[in-house]
């Protein structure tokens, strides 16, 4: 799936990946989770190659927080304690201490009411958000988010990008894949195109939305923009 | 139909003397019924041991890697064994078997043996029904549960299993169904007091078919409410699963 690519993330960086689908995007956001095995090359992270050898994956994952286009979060559980079952299970915290958390990070990003609720009650737009909190719960170092709102109906995908917004505006390291040009445009300090496997070309989004040197980048953005999402 | 024309036969009043006498039925029915506790005991003893080993039986046939390899070789074979054995031929072999053989420290008592039987034998269909709950519930949601930093282990345990069970509640149900009636199967043994022994001693005794009529009339009496329950468990998943579904 991919074919050979660099990418170095700074810290408090925001990097948003853009590009056709079944271009790698998912698949390099999983690899960063190990969710998916490499087969070659490695991943580091605050310089520890977490693709070695006799490296403890579970724990690489809690310290990575990766939310998904499908929300994936439990049905059979309420909202409440999908967010603690991370923090409870995988880091050992009480569940007072682990309730606090997410009642804290609910109330931030306006869903505290949801807290007793299941999934399948909320909007795509309340779930969503909610897989986000879930993730950060886990208070990782880095968040990676795949194409977020691709699934949402357009009109929930604003309250889902205000929360990108706010943790990005808070300093956290993020790889975002997204359609969303204008979103990507506002918010990212780097924009990566992917096409087949491959960053085809990277920069700042001043330069790679107005002025791409690649062809196949052109071609992509003009298919955005003829399509009205840009 | 098949009511109606039985009843206009010729043979009708002979049939309902052999088959529904009420006299027979009356004087009976008491000491089957009595005996019925126990088939409902043997359920309520194998019930749960046959879902806690069909458990760890459907476990170990999921866990991954060259490492386990050993474990879901035992799973296998010991599902291909006891689903391949008819449950009668079990529980005649180790309710006979065992009890004859006269081994030190052994329980001897052929109604343990019987249900012994029963455990293992559905322990293999029903570890079959949780394989197929677990197939069903999406990869995403490992995925998920994974990718906050939860090992195998709590991924099963807190977010597979749970969705799994839930699943796959109206086939297990009927698997209850099923070993409701097989309890009495434990009758193949002898000197085991149980609904169906009492009625074939009724009808050697008393030359009359009656007493069976009884017992089965006992067993509709719990399995035709649970087979009910499953059908609108059914329905009710059905309607769920038209009626919300995000994912």
């Amino acid at each position: 799936m991919l074919k050979g690519l660099d990418l170095d993330l700074r810290d408090h960086e925001v990097v948003c990946l853009i590009g056709p689908s079944g271009s790698g995007k998912s698949t390099l956001l999983r690899c960063i989770d190990l969710l998916e095995p490499i087969d070659a090359g490695r991943i580091a992270i605050h310089g520890r190659d977490v693709t070695a050898r006799g490296v403890n994956e579970n724990e690489v994952r809690r310290s990575v927080g990766i939310v998904f286009q499908a929300f994936n979060l439990f049905p059979h559980m309420t909202v409440l304690r999908n967010i603690t079952l991370g923090p409870t299970e995988a880091l050992g915290l009480s569940r007072t201490q682990a309730e606090e958390r997410a009642a804290d990070l609910l109330g931030r990003f306006g869903l505290a009411d949801k807290k007793d609720e299941y999934p399948d009650r909320l909007s795509g737009g309340q779930q969503q958000r909610v897989a986000i909190v879930r993730a950060l719960a886990m208070q990782p170092d880095i968040m990676l988010l795949d194409e977020v709102t691709s699934a949402l109906d357009p009109e929930l995908v604003a309250e889902v990008l205000n929360v990108i917004r706010e943790l990005a505006a808070g300093g956290m390291t993020m790889v975002i894949a997204t359609h969303e040009m204008g979103f990507a445009r506002d918010i990212a300090n780097r924009v990566c195109f992917l096409d087949a496997g491959v960053i085809l070309e990277e920069g700042p989004p001043e330069r790679i939305f107005t002025a791409p040197r690649e062809e196949r980048t052109q071609r992509f953005l003009q298919s955005i923009i003829e399509a009205g999402r840009m | 139909m098949i009511v109606w024309l039985v009843g206009r036969s010729e043979n009708w009043p002979a049939i309902r003397e052999a088959f529904f006498n009420l006299r027979e039925f009356r004087e009976t029915l008491p000491e089957i019924a009595s005996k019925f506790r126990r088939n409902v005991l043997f359920f309520m003893v194998a019930e749960p041991a046959i879902l806690a080993l069909a458990m760890l039986l459907a476990v170990m046939r999921s866990l991954p890697g060259p490492v386990f390899f050993p474990l879901r070789a035992m799973a296998i074979v010991y599902t291909d064994f006891f689903r391949g054995v008819p449950t009668v031929l079990v529980v005649y072999f180790l309710g006979f078997g065992v009890p004859s053989l006269g081994l030190a420290g052994v329980p001897i008592d052929p109604a343990f043996w019987g249900v012994l039987a029963l455990i293992l034998s559905y322990s293999a269909y029903v570890s079959e029904v949780y394989r197929a709950g677990i197939e069903t519930v999406h990869p995403s949601q490992v995925a998920a549960a994974r990718s906050l930093g939860l090992t195998r282990w709590q991924s099963l345990r807190f977010v597979v299993l749970p969705q799994a069970v839930r699943r796959v509640v109206p086939p297990l149900l009927n698997d209850f169904v099923a070993l409701q009636k097989d309890t009495a199967l434990i009758a193949f043994i002898v000197a085991v007091p149980e609904a169906f022994k009492m009625a074939q001693i009724f009808q050697q005794a008393r030359f009359n078919f009656t007493p069976l009529l009884a017992a089965a009339l006992l067993f509709l009496l719990i399995t035709v409410p649970l087979t009910r329950l499953v059908d609108w468990l059914l329905a009710r998943q059905r309607a769920r699963r038209q009626g919300g579904a995000a994912l």
